[in-house]
């Protein structure tokens, strides 16, 4: 870690004006960005302090609509009795991600900055190479050690996962990102590799993240998040699917639905070729299961991590079909 | 007193403090509430801070090092390369046997590994110290490395003679017998993992060093230090009052170690050096990654004739590990006709080193898995089959056990666990989308003995302090020993201070191979008595004392107070006691070591592990024993393994305190659950590095992969295996797991993964 400057900015207009200055970073929780420090891979020249902002830490949701401050606790939006109501898919990614430790500290706004886990993208003195942190210098990770790689949305510059959860479940709900000037779609704000694999977000200098909204909707009402990993707890996802469902009268017959994958792909992954194909169809686990493997077209493997190409679509199953029997 | 007599004060019903007793951990409170300070947690005036510097290649050598931009940068006091550093002398191994080499440079020209420190930078803050290193620029020419046993490059390795272990003729055995199975078994690289990363704070007062690092043995690390410097043993102090985990890791003195202590040498000043965690899984040996094949030949009625067996194991180009595959293929079940032989390949990885039950651990994967393949391929009841081949004697060395209340374990485990409703099928059990599976596989350890010596002193006030250069690192050695000099004593537990971790204490061997309970309390037993005596024989002969005029034979102390037997005459404390005779202490230092033993002997005995006694001397063999029974669930879309239920029954003969053993009984289930399902060092093909040397990468198991344990204590007081009838503890009950977790796999899903760790590619 190399010596860097210290502001804390006691506004948003403060914090805005502070991060538009050349190599500045926001600190809120820090579990992101104290942790990249230390490994070497996030390098500040100045460390903008808005944890002290007031009132970006509300969190106000009715059944139309949950507005989440960018300061809220990840454990605080989890345990909100309305979250769990009217966005249960969004309380449940929130409760699987991390320790307890770290939602007690990380902020919503810090969680959708996450950065990926690739060991090779972590590890700047072994592996120089990283089109993420060197554009240009090349990927480390392809023909490395691959087993929690993306298969989806990959391309020959990176081939890292978006490690997070609560995005998965935003993006099934069409969430948006307050920036201020800008409102954008979540699923927008995140960026695939392509060829600039070191632009991850679609946020501009001097842009601070002040709000997430979710629309609410019968389908983010009936929720939930599945998340498959070999360890119980503190582990990132190596498949999970956030799953929206609204049914006809009939009880069976799909109105509605949303899905999203996470620990698969480069960015939180929307999967509509499965919601598309379910859509005002009655569900039974054969038509489920082979809607579920539409998600993983032009998915893409660099051998140990083949797994995820079968894994994810049960993921998925799994979901919609428990939503189902809950009719 | 007798074992026979302590036999009847063993039971859960014994008082607290006794020895028997489910007394709590008396560091305890200390290290809940951070008054417990640890190695590196000392605050020393004029410290400084060094920050190491490793290898990003895996072979080669180090062509060039420019370290000026660190020299200049602010705060640095120093940037050692090899060429700056001082020379030391090579140490002996920990057999006592001289260094090949003269000298010994703890940063390398040379590299073997990837991460091998090649530099390393002090300055007068940690922070300065990190931001230099990663301003020295090394350059390398590279060569090509080889990665892990599966290299083309390995070969077969090199036959480790010392390991055949042969009877009979099993070849031909195995190729007559009418049913047979032959399997490979793989275990990965993993780590000891300790929550306290290694570390160390060095400091020289002329040619006295003191130095405050975890350790597993005060006096080896010492003798190392003292050898490196070519100073006096006498002149290294080690201190190390807490230790947070070790696991085998910390028992020696290593590279890391010589630079901070080579460091605080050159600039006159200590320094502090502590390995990030990263560092933690390149700058000292896990367990090696080991091969075995085992073939069993069987009578169709289930009788072994023959097992074969070969095992590999990895180690390192520039040093020997031998992780002891055959140990309990060749001990556990009853054959006429045996073969065992290991070769160890070298491969470009730091030494590999000890943890949990090194040797016994892989070795029972490869023989409890074969087991059971050779039960399901019969058609017999796997807790049945090793009942049908049960060794009354130890096969191998032909004799008698000294305990093994094994059969008993399968008894009282079986019971529990409700294993007689099994069915035998496999995918026979579901609940929903899981596979419900139950296993059983068996463990073992041999008892291994050492001599130990303790200082034990009753002071003025009636306290007694215990002193020992033994450690204890979470197993409860400060609470086991308090007990003991209690007992021995009569005196009230919370009157004894018990004092380790500092080498200028009466001298200790290593705290490994779970040896130190049995040898620790026999020596405290031993000095408590002696101090008893003489308080004793003062009460009675001192004209000074109210009992000198009883003319009685005898007197007893209970809780403190001291009286005749028959209660005739005064009853007064020691302190009173020891007032009325003008004493301000009396104090006996005890040791387990014959007589006639010479200082030579005696330095060998505590700094190097060529005194131990091997287990099988005389007409005994000795071992602890278990059995675990496990239920796992898999999710048969997911491939996820949990582990829903453990029923473990432990012969570990006499336990000195059942709660302490109990947790470290658990403590090696859920190591042997990580190892099972989440452990595995991921080694980089390309580059021939880890990759997941992280908490959040290299898989520990958490609270929520943990199921409630039950464990079962089956043991009888061994009186052939320690002075107060206990045999191994702390590394028994890992031994075992992961086959057990694995045939539960197999009766879950019809699946047999015979690679470890079985994650959830391998079962989808």
């Amino acid at each position: 870690m190399r010596d860097f400057s210290y502001l804390r900015a006691d506004s948003v207009e403060a914090a805005r004006n502070a991060a538009a200055l050349p190599g500045a970073m926001l600190l809120a929780g820090g579990t992101t960005l104290i942790d990249l420090a230390k490994c070497g891979v996030a390098e500040p020249s100045t460390v903008i302090d808005i944890s002290h902002i007031e009132g970006l830490a509300a969190i106000d949701v009715t059944a139309d609509r949950a507005a989440i401050g960018a300061l809220a606790k990840m454990s605080h939006v989890a345990d909100n009795a309305e979250i769990k109501s009217y966005f249960p898919a969004v309380s449940e990614a929130l409760w699987q991600a991390a320790s307890a430790q770290l939602r007690n500290m990380a902020t919503i706004g810090g969680n959708l900055m996450q950065r990926t886990r690739c060991p090779y993208f972590r590890d700047p003195q072994n592996f120089p190479a990283c089109n993420k942190r060197a554009p240009g210098s090349g990927c480390s990770a392809i023909g490395g050690v691959t087993r929690g790689h993306a298969v989806l949305g990959v391309s020959e510059a990176c081939i890292a996962t978006y490690p997070g959860d609560l995005a998965v479940a935003l993006i099934a709900f069409d969430a948006e990102v307050d920036l201020g000037e800008r409102k954008l779609k979540v699923e927008d704000f995140f960026l695939a590799p392509g060829a600039t694999a070191e632009q991850e977000h679609d946020i501009r200098p001097g842009e601070v993240i002040t709000a997430i909204e979710i629309p609410g909707s019968a389908a983010a009402r009936r929720s939930t998040y599945i998340k498959v990993r070999d360890r119980q707890s503190y582990e990132f996802a190596a498949a999970s699917a956030a799953v929206g469902l609204e049914l006809e009268g009939d009880g069976r017959t799909v109105r509605d639905i949303r899905v999203a994958l996470g620990g698969v792909a480069t960015k939180p992954w929307r999967a509509r070729a499965v919601e598309d194909a379910l859509k005002g169809k009655a569900l039974d686990e054969e038509t489920v299961r082979k809607a579920s493997e539409l998600a993983m077209a032009g998915a893409v493997d660099h051998g140990a991590n083949h797994y995820k190409i079968a894994l994810a679509p049960r993921v998925i199953a799994r979901a919609i079909l428990k939503l189902g029997e809950t009719a | 007193m007798t074992v026979h007599d302590m036999k009847h004060a063993a039971s859960d019903s014994a008082r607290l403090e006794a020895v028997g007793g489910r007394l709590s951990r008396v560091d305890g409170p200390a290290k809940i509430t951070g008054a417990a300070h640890y190695a590196v947690e000392q605050q020393l005036e004029g410290l400084t801070h060094a920050v190491l510097v490793g290898a990003t290649i895996a072979a080669g050598k180090v062509s060039g090092i420019d370290t000026r931009a660190a020299e200049t940068a602010p705060g640095v006091l120093a940037v050692l390369t090899p060429d700056t550093i001082m020379p030391l002398n090579g140490a002996s191994d920990w057999f006592g046997n001289p260094s090949p080499q003269p000298t010994f440079l703890p940063l390398v020209r040379e590299v073997t590994f990837s991460g091998q420190h090649v530099a390393a930078v002090v300055a007068e803050t940690f922070e300065q110290a990190v931001a230099a290193a990663a301003l020295v620029k090394v350059w390398y020419d590279e060569m090509p490395a080889i990665v892990d046993l599966s290299d083309g490059k390995a070969g077969d390795g090199i036959p480790i003679d010392a390991m055949t272990k042969e009877w009979g003729d099993a070849q031909a055995a195995f190729a007559a017998a009418p049913v047979r199975i032959c399997a490979a078994y793989n275990t990965p690289r993993e780590f000891q993992a300790a929550m306290e990363p290694h570390g160390l704070i060095a400091r020289w007062e002329g040619d006295e060093l003191t130095v405050w690092e975890p350790s597993q043995w005060l006096d080896g690390m010492a003798r190392t230090y003292a050898e490196w410097f070519s100073v006096p043993f006498e002149n290294v102090r080690l201190v190390s009052p807490y230790i947070g985990g070790g696991f085998g890791s910390k028992a020696l003195a290593l590279a890391h170690s010589a630079v901070a202590a080579a460091a605080a040498r050159m600039l006159g000043r200590p320094v502090k050096l502590v390995l990030n965690r990263p560092q933690n899984f390149t700058s000292y040996g896990g367990r090696a990654a080991t091969r075995q094949t085992v073939a069993i030949g069987a009578d169709r009625d289930g009788k072994i004739q023959s097992i074969v067996h070969r095992g590999v194991n990895e180690t390192a180009v520039d040093g020997m590990w031998v992780e002891p595959l055959g140990s309990v293929t060749s001990i556990m079940y009853a054959t006429p006709n045996f073969s065992s032989k290991q070769n160890v390949v070298r491969v470009n990885t730091v030494v590999p080193g000890a943890k949990r039950a090194p040797g016994e651990n892989p070795s029972a994967f490869g023989i409890e898995c074969a087991i059971d393949e050779l039960a399901h391929e019969l058609g017999i009841d796997p807790l049945e089959m090793r009942l049908i081949n049960y060794a009354e004697q130890d096969p191998h060395a032909k004799k008698a056990w000294s305990t093994r209340q094994l059969r008993e374990a399968f008894a009282a485990g079986a019971e529990a666990f409700g294993w007689a409703k099994r069915s035998p099928q496999p995918r026979a059990m579901r609940d929903g989308h899981q596979l419900i599976g139950w296993g059983v596989a068996a463990g073992t350890y041999p008892v291994r003995r050492a001599h130990g010596e303790a200082v034990v002193r009753i002071m003025a006030d009636g306290s007694v302090v215990v002193e020992s250069s033994s450690i204890d690192m979470g197993q409860g050695t400060y609470t086991i020993l308090a007990q003991t000099a209690a007992e021995t004593l009569g005196v009230p537990v919370e009157r004894v201070s018990v004092k380790l971790g500092d080498s200028h204490f009466a001298r200790a061997g290593v705290t490994g191979g779970s040896r130190l309970a049995g040898v620790m309390t026999g020596a405290v037993y031993k000095a408590a008595g002696q101090a008893l005596d003489e308080l004793i024989g003062l009460a009675l002969s001192d004209t000074r004392s109210p009992f000198q005029k009883l003319q009685a034979n005898t007197l007893q102390v209970r809780d403190g107070r001291i009286a005749s037997p028959r209660g005739e005459g005064p009853e007064i404390t020691i302190a009173e006691l020891m007032s009325a005779v003008g004493r301000d202490h009396i104090e006996a230092k005890g040791d387990t070591l014959p007589a006639s033993t010479t200082p030579e002997e005696r330095y060998k005995n505590y700094t190097t592990i060529a005194m131990s006694i091997p287990h099988t001397e005389g007409e005994y063999s000795r071992h602890s024993w278990c059995a675990h029974f496990v239920e796992v669930r898999v999710d048969e879309d997911f491939g996820t393994v949990r582990v829903s239920r453990v029923v473990s029954a432990l012969d570990s003969g006499r336990l000195y305190n059942p709660k302490l053993a109990e947790s470290q009984w658990k403590g090696g289930i859920i190591m042997g659950i990580g190892q099972a399902l989440l452990e595995e060092g991921v080694v980089d093909r390309r580059h021939g590095r880890i990759v997941n040397g992280n908490f959040a990468d290299y898989m520990l198991p958490t609270n929520a992969d943990i199921p409630d344990i039950q464990t079962i204590s089956v043991g009888i007081p061994d009186p052939h295996s320690s002075a107060l009838g206990g045999k191994g503890v702390g590394e028994l009950a890992i031994v075992g797991i992961a086959p057990a977790i694995a045939n539960a796999v197999f009766h879950a899903t019809g699946k047999r993964v015979r690679d470890l760790p079985i994650t959830l590619e391998k079962l989808i």
